[in-house]
């Protein structure tokens, strides 16, 4: 049972991770009606922005100290962040070690950009172009994209770690009845889910509760009719295409302690997401957080030693399986609605 | 008005003709010489064949410094090095038999048909004498097997995978690099000694032939001090997120991991695990551990303080104290600003090495070089007495085991590179194996081939 619980936990933090993006993909594809390959680069990008934080709050002078020597016997020279001098030092290393919490403030405006300069600058002009257009187009965005992030960060992963009152495991076990060190599952991961239930749940809010929002999903059900009203729907998709670009740089940003940020990471989320989308239903915003979340659960129980013995290698194509099966039954996915990618 | 003789058919066909002359490969214009890519001018080309791009980017890039490096060594630019050290004296700064030595680079991407292509592209297109570099024995083996059929020599890079040397040796390739054997024969005393003989392991293990052979050697080797396995599994390489494989090992009854990852794989499982609650947790009345069989600096700098106490081995560190690590680590670090890596070294030492065996060979004819590599003994190059063994082309030399530690100096630039510390250096005679031993059956070295 407590195997069963743990596993449950990792599809839910996976889960997580795979609703954001889809979620994300979703919206551009409802609004716009673009297959965005570039999605999972927009993860990586906000996986980035935490390291950049951790760069920016670590800008350091140097230091010479004549009574150490290097490596190579010089006069040992030491980094000195800046912050120090306005924090002292042990102020600014707190403020460091809360660098991934503080990088949402760089993450979203720099996502509402990249995805502002993204749609206006590439992608608009694939709207009417057919799907595999935008494929192409977007997947080689992708590449390009991760090229620039290696080439001014390197292909080593770097070490992103949680602010230290978050960084270690809890006992879950015990507040559930179970022995001593039964279920422990990292803190850091219980954050990441709660954080990704709020941004789900402010997204929904925000186009169910707002009239940006209800303007958003009329043009998303009829473009032609709420232009014809005399508004400007393309400006509020570009919006969309920007505040999609957010959500998945939180979901990568807040990522980073989990996966250490490495140029190639969005790529590894990217088909898996896609997946995602499809069994959710092309479209469907409630069913690509679903589907994220169903999706997650089943990786994790098809990782688990039992199953492995009876279907050796099920982890690796269990995905791939359900979806196989979901879209044989039901073609448009588990919420998809009529008429969508159906002409 | 003069009428032109030329044809556009013509024209076309003399181009074809032309153009397939002038991209005839260089070792089939080579075989009067008997062998390929013979050098005719008073210049010889190597090959470095490293990962410039991918995931192991980093340590291919540190690998090409170490060569380029190498290069500058032997023809007399710098201060010389490990030439010093070395107790063969033939090379002395002018070139290799009295040819300047010039280089190429290719990008293996770390993909085996990338590498093969860009080694083969090196050989044809570039006139090159040898192959050098790499970074994953699935390279190395891919591009070992290449320089087999075309006829150079391969001096591997960082590949520590058994079947190098074991079922995929080849006459024409050299692994200078220790492999997953030595590490665990190796590394085993020392855990024994620091957590007994009684110990339930659970391996974590990559999906593809390092971690194969990894796995098979400290299963082996710990399980004939005592220890039991109580399970393996495969990852696939590459997954980033790895909890769903470490969530089972909390209640498996293991009290000791060991990842059989590296790379961007071993920060990631070795991070997780720790975020896991693993590190400090007690099972069977004792503490958990990890174990990390193969180690480098550029892993230890992704996993940050998350190494601190994890065991691993490394082929040799930039910290040993013998004077032909000095005199690198101060070429090298007066150059580039930093220590180099055990990636680096084993490509600069490779390099020294071959040009070595030609110079003493008299000859750039690549059995006439093997034949100077076999069984070839040498000290001065950073592990102590080394024997390049001619049954297998593997060398047998000192290993290290390695614990990983906090900062020593509390530089940030140094991370990686000082949170390493050598435990023990593991004499060569404890690492060594019969040539016939059952993990590397299978292969065999076969013929040299000149490529004539």
């Amino acid at each position: 049972m407590d195997a069963i619980i743990l596993q449950i936990l990792n599809g839910l933090d996976k889960g997580s991770a795979y609703a954001l993006i889809a979620l994300g993909l979703t919206l551009i594809f409802g609004t716009l009606g673009v297959v965005n390959f570039a999605h999972g680069a927009l993860f990586m990008i906000g996986a980035f922005c935490a390291v950049t934080m951790q760069r920016l709050l670590t800008l350091s002078h140097t230091v010479i100290d004549p009574s150490q020597t290097d490596f190579l016997g010089n006069p040992l020279q030491t980094k000195v962040p800046y912050l120090a001098s306005v924090f002292g030092t042990e102020g600014a290393q707190a403020l460091i070690t809360w660098s991934v919490p503080l990088s949402i403030i760089l993450v979203i405006p720099v996502m509402l950009f990249v995805g502002w300069a993204m749609e206006r600058g590439l992608i608009k002009h694939f709207y009417k172009r057919p799907h595999a257009d935008q494929i192409l187009v977007t997947f080689g965005l992708a590449i390009v994209l991760q090229e620039i992030i290696r080439a001014i960060y390197g292909a080593n992963p770097i070490q992103s770690p949680a602010p230290p009152m978050f960084s270690g495991s809890i006992d879950i076990g015990e507040y559930l009845g179970f022995q001593a060190n039964a279920i422990v599952y990292p803190i850091w991961r219980l954050v990441y889910f709660a954080f990704s239930a709020v941004i789900i749940a402010a997204v929904f809010a925000f186009l169910q509760f707002t009239t940006f929002g209800m303007v958003v999903r009329a043009g998303m059900a009829d473009r032609e009719t709420v232009g014809m009203l005399g508004i400007d729907i393309d400006k509020r998709f570009t919006l969309m295409f920007g505040l999609a670009a957010a959500v998945a740089g939180l979901a990568g940003a807040m990522y980073a302690p989990i996966v250490s940020p490495n140029y190639h990471m969005g790529m590894d989320f990217l088909v898996l997401s896609f997946v995602v989308v499809v069994v959710g239903g092309m479209g469907s915003l409630p069913g690509a957080v679903f589907a994220g979340f169903l999706l997650g659960i089943l990786q994790g129980f098809a990782s688990m030693n039992e199953v492995k013995a009876v279907l050796p290698g099920i982890d690796q194509i269990v995905i791939y399986l359900v979806a196989i099966i979901i879209l044989l039954t039901r073609p448009r996915g588990l919420m998809g609605r009529a008429g969508v990618m159906e002409d | 008005m003069k009428r032109s003789h030329f044809s556009r058919r013509g024209v076309l066909k003399t181009g074809a003709v032309a153009g397939a002359g002038l991209m005839l490969p260089t070792y089939l214009r080579a075989q009067d010489s008997g062998f390929t890519n013979a050098p005719t001018g008073d210049t010889v080309t190597f090959g470095f064949n490293v990962p410039q791009t991918g995931p192991y980017a980093e340590e291919g890039l540190d690998e090409l410094r170490a060569q380029e490096l190498a290069v500058q060594h032997l023809n007399g630019e710098g201060d010389g090095g490990m030439l010093s050290t070395f107790s063969s004296k033939t090379l002395d700064g002018t070139g290799v038999l009295g040819k300047k030595v010039n280089f190429v680079t290719g990008d293996t991407q770390t993909k085996s048909d990338v590498g093969r292509a860009s080694a083969q592209s090196m050989i044809q297109k570039d006139g090159c004498i040898m192959i050098n570099g790499g970074s994953s024995s699935g390279v190395a083996v891919a591009v070992q097997g290449l320089c087999q059929e075309a006829g150079v020599i391969f001096m591997a890079g960082l590949t520590h995978s058994n079947d190098t040397t074991g079922k995929d040796r080849k006459a024409n390739g050299f692994r200078h690099f220790f492999n997953a054997y030595m590490s665990a024969a190796a590394m085993t005393p020392v855990l024994e000694k620091a957590y007994g003989n009684d110990r339930q392991a659970y391996h974590l293990t990559a999906d593809y032939t390092w971690g194969w052979t990894q796995q098979e050697s400290m299963a082996a080797a710990t399980e004939a001090v005592g220890w039991s396995t109580v399970q393996n599994v495969l990852t696939p390489v590459g997954a980033g997120d790895f909890s769903s494989y470490i969530a089972p090992v909390l209640n498996s009854g293991a009290d000791i991991l060991v990842l059989n990852h590296y790379g961007g794989d071993m920060v990631n499982s070795l991070t997780q695990a720790v975020q896991f609650g693993l590190k400090g947790k007690q099972v069977n009345g004792k503490d958990f551990q990890i174990v990390v069989p193969l180690y480098s600096e550029l892993m230890a700098k992704g996993a940050g303080s998350n190494i601190e106490g994890v065991y691993g081995s490394m082929n040799w560190n930039w910290q040993l104290e013998d004077e032909g690590t000095k005199a690198f680590v101060k070429s090298f670090g007066e150059k580039y600003g930093f220590p180099p890596s055990n990636a680096a070294h084993t490509c600069y030492v490779q390099t020294l090495l071959y040009a070595d065996a030609v110079t003493r060979a008299g000859s750039f004819n690549p059995c006439a070089v093997a034949e100077a590599l076999e069984d070839f003994e040498f000290d001065g190059m950073g592990n102590g007495p080394t024997l390049y063994r001619g049954a297998d082309h593997q060398c047998f030399k000192d290993v290290l085991v390695m614990e990983g530690t906090a900062s020593a100096s509390g530089n940030a630039n140094m991370v990686g590179y000082d949170t390493l510390k050598i435990i023990e250096q593991t004499p060569r005679a404890q690492v060594e194996y019969p040539e016939d031993h059952p993990m590397f059956a299978g292969g065999s070295l076969g013929e040299c081939n000149p490529g004539a």
